[in-house]
Formats: C-alpha cells, sequence, structure tokens
C-alpha cells in the first residue's frame, strides 16, 4: 500500500468532500479521512436550507452575498440535490414592518432578489403559512439534500483519482520539526493503526478541528453552538417560510424531501459535549411555540424527531486578520500563523458555503505545492447532475412511477445506473420513501455503505414515518447477502439502528409517534428477537 | 411540553403506524399485482403526492372504494377516502371516456332505457351486441347487465300509491335509488307493503337524484357534487321541515349519503346524517323497540337464505340488522356468509380491464355460496346481487323482497 499522498483531507463532511473534489479536479493526489461516516457532523445536522443570504443580508452583507453566489452555483451544479422551492419572510403583527423596507433594501444590495408581494398572494402561494401575515418578501430560497450534496462530491472525487476512508480516524498528526508530514490514523473497521503521509494536511473537520489542531500544539478556539431542530412527518409547506425581523429562534421551516423542518435554537455548549448533544424539553417548546407562528398547522403536525447539530463558530480573538466573524469562512495556515507548515484548517462557515470553502483551501493548499490549476467546481457538475430530471425518466420507463421519482430525486441521472428490470429488484425494502432493492444495491456497491446508518443517509431508508419499522429488517437482510457476516454481528447492527432511531424520536415521544414506535419495539423485540441483544449494547 | 399532547393532526394519514393491515384484507391487491395496495395507495402515498403531486400513481384507479381496508384499520386512518379522495384531487381530469359517463350516469340511462325496457333488455342480451360493447366501450362482452323494468318505480308510485300512502298517521321519505327505480321496481313495493304493515307511510323525497357514488368511481366529481346537493336539499327538507326520517334499501346509496357526501365531496351533513337510514334497520329498530310489529304467514315453505354482506354495510357495521330480520321470518333459516367482496363493486367489474380482477375476488364467495345450500342468497346491495346472479347457480334478493314475500 502506497502511504503517500499530496494532501491529506480530514473530515467527511461537505467541507472535506468538497476540497478532496477540487483536490482530484486539479489534478492533486487526495487522500480524505473521516472517522466515521460521511455527513455526521454538522453537515448532515442543519436545516438542509438553499439560502439565499437573505436571512445575513442586514447583519452579514458579505455571506449574504457568498450565500446567493453559492446559491446560483448550486443549482447548477448539484440540480439533484436541491429543490428551488423559493422562500417567503413573512412579516406578524407582533414583528412590525418597518423591518421590512431595510431587509429589501439590504437583499437587493447584496443582489439578491427580493420581491415584496400582497400577504393575499403569499397565503396563496403558501396556504400553510400563518394568516395573519401582514407582510410577505419573496426570496430565492430553497432546499438542499446534504447527504446528497456530499456523497456526490465523494463519488466524484473518487472518480477523478482521490481516495476515500470512512471509520479512518486521525489519532495524531506526524511532525518533523516545524512540519507537518502526515497523520497516525486508527482503521475502525480493520482494526489496526496506519500512517498516511502528504505534504499538506487539510483540517477540515468542522467543531472537531479544534480538537485535530489541538494534536499539533495549535489553538483554534472554538465556540460550539447547538442548534436543535424538529421533524415533521409529511411536508406542510411548498415554499421555505422565514420571519422577516432580526434572525432568532425557530424562525426557519425547510420543506425538505417528503417532510418540513423547524430550527433552530441556539445555545453555547462546551466544547467536551459536543459529541453528546440532547434536546432538552424547553428547546423543543420553543421550536413549537415559534413554529406554530410560523405555520398553525404545525401545533397539530406529527413529530417523526428531534435532533441537533454543532454549529462551527470561531472565536475572533483567534483570528489574526480580525475578518472572521463578518466572513463567517475562516481558512487559516499554520505556516503564517503558527509557524507550522503543511497545515491549513479551514472552517467556520456554512453548508451553502462549502465549495467556496473547498475552493479556497484548495487554492491555498496548491500554493504550498507549486500547483497551478484553476478550481473549476463552480462548472463542472456534480455526478447524478448533468442531466434533467426529465431526460432521466424517459430513461426509467420500467419502473413504477413512484419509485421512478423517488429515485430520480435522490440519485438524479445515476438512477439508471439502479437495477429495476425485475420486479424482485422493485420489490420495496422502505415502503414510506419508496427505496427498492435494486436502490439498496446499488448504493452497497457504490456509495460506500458499512452499515445500517450509513445506508440511511444514501438512501432515505428509515427515515420516513415508520423510521425502520419495516425497512430495517429487510435491509439489514440485504446487507447480510452481500457481506456475510456472523449473526451477532448483523443483530448488533440492527439494534445500532433501531436505537440511533429511538434516539431522535424519545424527546418528542408522544402522540402516533409513540404509539408507532412501541409497535417497532414489539416486532424487533417480540418477533426478530432483539431484546436480548438491547441490554449487551449500550443505548447512546 | 403540552402544546401537542391533546391534538391530533387534521391530515388523518398521519395516525396510520404502518401495520399493514389493511393491505392483508384488501380483495384487490391479493389478485392484481399491479395495485400496490391500500397502506401504500393511501397513507403512504399522500405522504409523496404532499411532497410533489406528480408522485400521483395512476394505479390508484384499482381501487374499488370497498373500505374494507378502513374496516380492518386500528388506528382509524380513513384509507379509502385518502385514495378516492387523491383521485379526486391528482387524478386525471379529463378522462372520462364514453363508457365511465354510461356507466356512471345510471339516472340518465335507466329513464332513456325503461321506455324501451323488452327491447333494450333483449338487445344487450345478445351476443354481437356485447361483442360490440366490449371492443367499442370496452364493457366486458361476458359481463350480464341487469334488466330493466318497463316503466319507472317513481311512475307507478305517484300513480297508484302516492294518494293511500298521506293517509298513515306515521310517515318515512324513502330513497328508492336508480335500481329500484329502472330496475327493480318491485323493492320499492315490497317496501312500501312492509312499511304501511308497520303502520309507516311512504313517501317520495322533493327531488331524488343518482347518489352519485358512480360518479365519483368514474371521475365525474362536479357532477356528483351537484347531484349530492340536490340530495341534501330534499332530505334536509324532509328531516327539518316535515320531521320524517329518511330509508333507502340501498346499502351503497346509504353509505354514500351519509359518509361518502362529507369525506369526499367536502358537503357537510351533520345536521341530518343520523336521520338517513338503512331500511333494514330503521325496520328493526322499530319492532325491537316495540313501536310496531310485523304478522308473517305460518304456511310458508322453509327457506334457507345464505345472506351475503356488502362492503358498504361491513363499514357501516350493520349486516346485522339484515340478518337479524331475515331470521324473524318463520320458516327461514339463515346461513351468514363470510364478509367478504364480492367483486363487482358497482361500475368497476363492469369495464373489461377489471373483469379478471372482479372474478377473481369473488370466487371464494362464490364457491362459499355453491357450498352452502342455501335455497337463495339474500344481500342489500344491487351490484352484489348481479354479481352473485350472474356468477353462481343460485338467485339473490334483497332481504325485504324476502320478508314481504312471507308477510300475513
Amino acid at each position: 500500500m502506497n502511504n503517500t499522498y499530496d494532501v491529506i483531507i480530514i473530515g467527511g463532511g461537505a467541507t472535506g468532500a468538497g476540497i478532496a473534489r477540487d483536490c482530484s479536479l486539479r489534478g492533486i493526489k487526495a487522500l480524505l479521512l473521516e472517522r466515521s461516516d460521511i455527513a455526521t457532523g454538522a453537515t448532515g445536522r442543519n436545516h438542509g436550507l438553499l439560502h439565499s443570504g437573505a436571512r445575513y443580508a442586514v447583519t452579514d452583507h458579505e455571506s449574504a452575498v457568498e450565500c446567493i453566489r453559492e446559491n446560483m452555483i448550486l443549482r447548477k451544479i448539484a440540480a439533484h440535490c436541491v429543490e428551488e422551492t423559493d422562500g417567503l419572510f413573512i412579516t406578524l403583527p407582533e414583528d412590525g414592518l418597518e423591518y421590512q423596507a431595510t431587509f429589501v433594501d439590504a437583499c437587493r444590495r447584496a443582489g439578491i432578489r427580493a420581491d415584496i408581494i400582497d400577504p393575499k398572494e403569499a397565503l396563496r402561494l403558501e396556504p400553510s403559512a400563518n394568516p395573519a401575515l401582514i407582510g410577505a418578501v419573496r426570496v430565492p430560497d430553497g432546499a438542499v439534500d446534504p447527504f446528497r450534496l456530499t456523497s456526490s462530491n465523494i463519488l466524484d472525487a473518487k472518480a477523478h483519482g482521490a481516495e476515500v476512508r470512512t471509520y479512518t480516524e486521525v489519532k495524531e498528526l506526524l511532525r518533523e520539526q516545524d512540519r507537518i508530514v502526515g497523520v497516525a490514523a486508527y482503521d475502525h473497521r480493520a482494526k489496526c493503526e496506519v500512517n498516511f503521509y502528504a505534504r499538506v494536511v487539510i483540517n477540515a473537520g468542522g467543531i472537531w478541528g479544534h480538537g485535530i489542531a489541538a494534536k499539533a500544539g495549535i489553538t483554534v478556539n472554538m465556540l460550539p453552538a447547538k442548534g436543535a431542530l424538529l421533524i415533521f412527518g409529511h411536508r406542510v409547506n411548498k415554499l421555505v417560510l422565514n420571519r422577516c425581523r432580526k434572525p432568532a429562534d425557530a424562525d426557519i421551516l425547510v420543506p425538505g424531501d417528503t417532510i418540513s423542518l423547524i430550527g433552530t435554537t441556539s445555545s453555547k455548549v462546551p466544547y467536551d459535549q459536543i459529541d453528546n448533544m440532547v434536546i432538552t424539553p424547553d428547546e423543543v417548546d420553543i421550536l413549537l411555540r415559534e413554529g406554530e407562528k410560523l405555520a398553525p398547522q404545525l401545533a397539530q403536525t406529527r413529530i417523526l424527531r428531534a435532533y441537533a447539530g454543532v454549529r462551527p463558530l470561531v472565536a475572533s480573538d483567534d483570528d489574526p486578520s480580525g475578518r472572521t466573524v463578518s466572513r463567517g469562512i475562516v481558512l487559516l495556515d499554520h505556516a503564517t500563523r503558527d509557524g507550522m507548515e503543511g497545515f491549513i484548517t479551514i472552517t467556520g462557515g456554512k453548508l451553502m458555503t462549502y465549495r467556496l470553502m473547498a475552493e479556497w483551501a484548495t487554492d491555498l493548499a496548491c500554493r504550498k505545492l507549486g500547483i497551478e490549476a484553476t478550481c473549476r467546481t463552480a462548472e463542472l457538475p456534480l455526478p447524478g447532475s448533468a442531466e434533467s430530471r426529465r431526460e432521466v425518466e424517459k430513461k426509467l420507463h420500467d419502473k413504477p412511477i413512484v419509485q421512478r421519482r423517488s429515485t430520480i430525486s435522490r440519485h438524479g441521472a445515476l438512477a439508471v445506473e439502479i437495477d429495476g428490470k425485475s420486479s424482485l429488484k422493485n420489490s420495496l425494502v422502505c415502503e414510506c420513501e419508496e427505496v427498492s432493492i435494486g436502490e439498496v444495491e446499488y448504493a452497497m456497491e457504490h456509495l460506500s455503505v458499512n452499515n445500517l446508518i450509513d445506508l440511511r443517509r444514501r438512501t432515505r431508508i428509515g427515515m420516513g414515518t415508520c423510521q425502520g419499522e419495516l425497512c430495517a429488517c429487510r435491509a439489514a437482510g440485504l446487507m447480510g447477502r452481500k457481506d456475510p457476516v456472523c449473526a451477532r454481528k448483523a443483530k448488533e447492527d440492527l439494534v445500532a439502528f433501531l436505537n440511533e432511531r429511538w434516539k431522535g424520536m424519545a424527546p418528542i415521544a408522544w402522540g402516533d409517534t409513540l404509539r408507532e414506535s412501541e409497535y417497532t419495539s414489539w416486532i424487533y423485540e417480540g418477533v426478530c428477537g432483539l431484546s436480548d441483544e438491547r441490554k449487551k449494547t449500550t443505548v447512546k | 411540553m403540552n402544546i401537542q399532547q391533546n391534538t391530533v393532526s387534521e391530515n388523518n394519514f398521519e395516525q396510520c403506524i404502518k401495520c399493514t393491515i389493511c393491505t392483508v384484507y384488501c380483495p384487490v391487491a391479493a389478485v392484481n399485482p399491479d395495485y400496490p395496495g391500500p397502506k401504500q395507495a393511501g397513507p403512504d402515498g399522500e405522504r409523496l403526492r404532499l411532497k410533489q403531486p406528480d408522485f400521483y400513481d395512476n394505479a390508484l384507479k384499482y381501487c374499488m372504494n370497498c373500505k374494507r381496508c378502513e374496516v380492518a384499520c386500528p388506528s382509524n386512518v380513513r384509507i379509502g377516502d385518502i385514495i378516492q379522495a387523491a383521485r379526486i384531487k391528482y387524478g386525471p381530469k379529463h378522462n372520462t371516456s364514453v363508457r365511465n359517463f354510461v356507466l356512471a350516469n345510471t339516472d340518465l340511462v335507466g329513464s332513456l332505457a325503461t321506455p324501451f325496457a323488452p327491447i333494450v333488455n333483449m338487445a344487450v342480451g345478445l351476443k354481437p351486441v356485447r361483442m360490440v360493447m366490449d371492443k367499442v366501450m370496452a364493457i366486458d362482452h361476458r359481463r350480464i347487465f341487469p334488466k330493466y323494468a318497463h316503466g319507472t318505480f317513481t311512475a307507478w308510485y305517484r300513480k297508484h300509491a302516492a294518494a293511500q300512502q298521506a293517509a298513515f298517521p306515521q310517515q318515512v321519505a324513502y330513497f328508492h335509488g336508480c335500481y329500484v327505480n329502472y330496475n327493480n321496481p318491485q323493492l320499492g313495493k315490497d317496501l312500501i307493503r312492509i312499511m304501511n304493515a308497520l303502520g309507516y307511510g311512504v313517501q317520495l323525497l322533493d327531488k331524488e337524484k343518482c347518489c352519485g357514488v358512480a360518479l365519483i368511481s368514474n371521475g365525474l366529481y362536479k357532477q356528483a357534487k351537484r347531484q349530492a346537493q340536490t340530495n341534501l336539499a330534499s332530505i334536509r327538507s324532509s328531516v327539518n321541515d316535515c320531521r320524517t326520517d329518511v330509508i333507502a334499501t340501498s346499502s351503497t346509496c346509504t353509505f354514500t349519503l351519509r359518509d361518502e357526501y362529507p369525506h369526499l365531496l367536502q358537503l357537510p351533513n351533520d345536521d341530518v346524517r343520523d336521520h338517513i337510514e338503512l331500511a333494514t334497520r330503521y325496520i328493526y329498530r322499530l319492532i325491537q323497540e316495540g313501536k310496531a310489529r310485523l304478522k308473517f304467514r305460518e304456511d310458508a315453505a322453509p327457506l334457507r337464505v345464505a345472506y351475503h354482506t356488502p362492503c358498504h354495510m361491513e363499514k357501516m357495521g350493520w349486516a346485522y340488522y339484515s340478518i337479524e330480520l331475515l331470521r324473524m321470518i318463520p320458516g327461514v333459516e339463515v346461513v351468514v356468509l363470510d364478509s367478504q367482496c364480492c367483486g363487482i363493486a358497482g361500475t368497476y367489474g363492469f369495464k373489461k380491464e377489471n373483469y379478471n380482477t372482479s372474478q377473481a375476488v369473488g370466487e371464494p364467495l362464490f364457491r362459499q355460496i355453491e357450498a352452502s345450500g342455501a335455497d337463495i342468497v339474500a344481500t342489500d346491495c344491487e351490484t352484489c346481487k348481479w354479481q352473485i346472479e350472474m356468477s353462481t347457480s343460485k338467485a339473490c334478493e334483497h332481504p325485504l323482497s324476502i320478508l314481504a314475500s312471507r308477510l300475513a
């Protein structure tokens, strides 16, 4: 095994995946290391909002400009990950209309289309919006699926020669005098230590980047800010709903795929708690109370889950340039900042600006490597986004219509790779989200799936209303067929998957969600005999 | 966290916990692999359609609207309604073929056919005519059409019954439906005879249109709604102004008036719903409460009657009343058949593309009927009667016709 690369990227979030893609497109030999699965940190734990930038227009002009530019780029290069829903900033009587003019003006200065529309027109466009609204502004917000986005970047990076190793955790940064020359990592699957070497190591660990930098004795002082969100059982709204006021708690409702998301809260958490996100009853209360003001229907809508992510905010006093806070994105060249060569940290930013962050980091890596190659990630479509949905659909006429549309929305043009030639391959594994046996097999084959939880991120298995009730055992069966494992290990995987589902349901366990989860326990403990495994496996 | 504790979603499909019992009980899913089954067509599909309306699957047309899924559901999900409502909301808007128009407009076709009943009956019985209907209109040539009566029930009523009915101290209004009016006026006459024996006069509604069940299942929603409004106005005038309850002999008409109007056509009927009654239930309760009694002939020959529970009777939960009424008749022995769909589902079984499904669904019922040793089959639904008479060796009658024939 040749363990030498040009660049090692630490972190498999959107930014890390974006850097891997950017590097490989520029002919740089790159290795991406991720301690868990892709998109498991902040990337997969946010709104999935394709920001127009309007939310930042008043308070942070530069972020707003970055957002609208990246927004337009993602619509082109990641068409199959994006839903062009548009968004409304609604003014409620308690907000007052004064803010609207400031808001629209700031949007326009940032280059964001912002049209004031009549309240009646707003309610016609978005019947779920609070009928008490007194003003509305339409902006080019949308929804973006972070799992698909990250996975597509990984696919393209690999297609261009990058190596991606998930479940490989960086334990040490290998240092020769004042230079980082590689990393010592632990492969959680093979259960062995392995060293990798490169001329440049890029720390794209998000909030965990703090700990990674610390391994080189460098302080990147992060302020972990927790944001909690609730997932509703179906799509309540067609357009993204925002409050037209200064950004505050629970004022964005995003329609994403089959569901709607309300968020977020914001609270500081100690750094040692970032792997231990617990949603409190207070947070659920705030989300519901404020959410109801955006769309009153939320008061009755079934909640599927609650979850929280950690924003990687960087303490401004640590940035010598002093521009950190306003720009959001933080790129640190540790050679100039700390006298440590071969080491870069890219952090701050947002899912929206992952591509720009990757571009900046790769530009810096290129300078260090002496490579002159320009970034092409803003022009080249991601795998799956090269063809329009309609064109793809023509090639898939042998699949039942609902399945056809579901797989296209998940895999774009790559949906044609999914075996749908027989009724067996078209049989459903996940009935809520219409995931077929063919799709599961495709994901296992091509999308680096190691366990059921990974499979969920690639296919939406277990993300529907049943939260794994019917699909988990079927998917476990398919996984066992492809890669035979002992029964104990297969059961452990199943238990881990179900416990992870329960973790999201526990904070909102009432009504039909609780009833359904009781039914699920009955199936898996009573029928599938998982109760013994449950005792052995600790619930996180 | 008190906010959501006592609220239930207006989106009834959210109460589904995916137990899939509905699909197990679906008569269509069992025999037609092209139908995704009620769970997927209903609650699962609705969630996807809310994401994007083009997730509508045309296979929803295979739903017979029998509502057996709703009876089976332990979570009170109105699965059948969700499917029918989706057809109304997302389904093709201009698909009304000549065939569907003819099948759905029972009123219009009935009024055209009854004056020429002997000719029409003979014609649709001829093989060449049936082959032409099969090829041109896609009405299956194997399907036997119900016979039209020569002259309508309403015409007979006005001429021969109206005057004497007014003389009774107590009154009910009768929603006769298309079947009694155009095909089987005798059932209407039987009902009048029974009600008169109980001391009740029978009135007709001010204006009665077809209940619209066939219009709904054939996509003619606007017309269905118009007719429903006419019917509700007549029912309101009977119930509210004249304090007269409305009874119907057809289980499907009763079900449509009571439940499909508010659920599918968005026409609230809370004010009159409790006064729209199935005839057998109304009569049974009169007798049980001691308000009236019937005298039967004691000399009639013993009769073994097999009762078939139509799907909409199962949905209403009222088969009991028809069965118990039959049991009151001296000399009648009642065999209760397993409650299962006969397969015809109104106009569904007439359609060429559904014929095989229709007969496959009914097959277990037909076998049970043949094995029952019954002299005659009884059921409250006219289309079940056609299906049973076509597909078995037995005759099939409304329980009230059997009852009337044995009145003293």
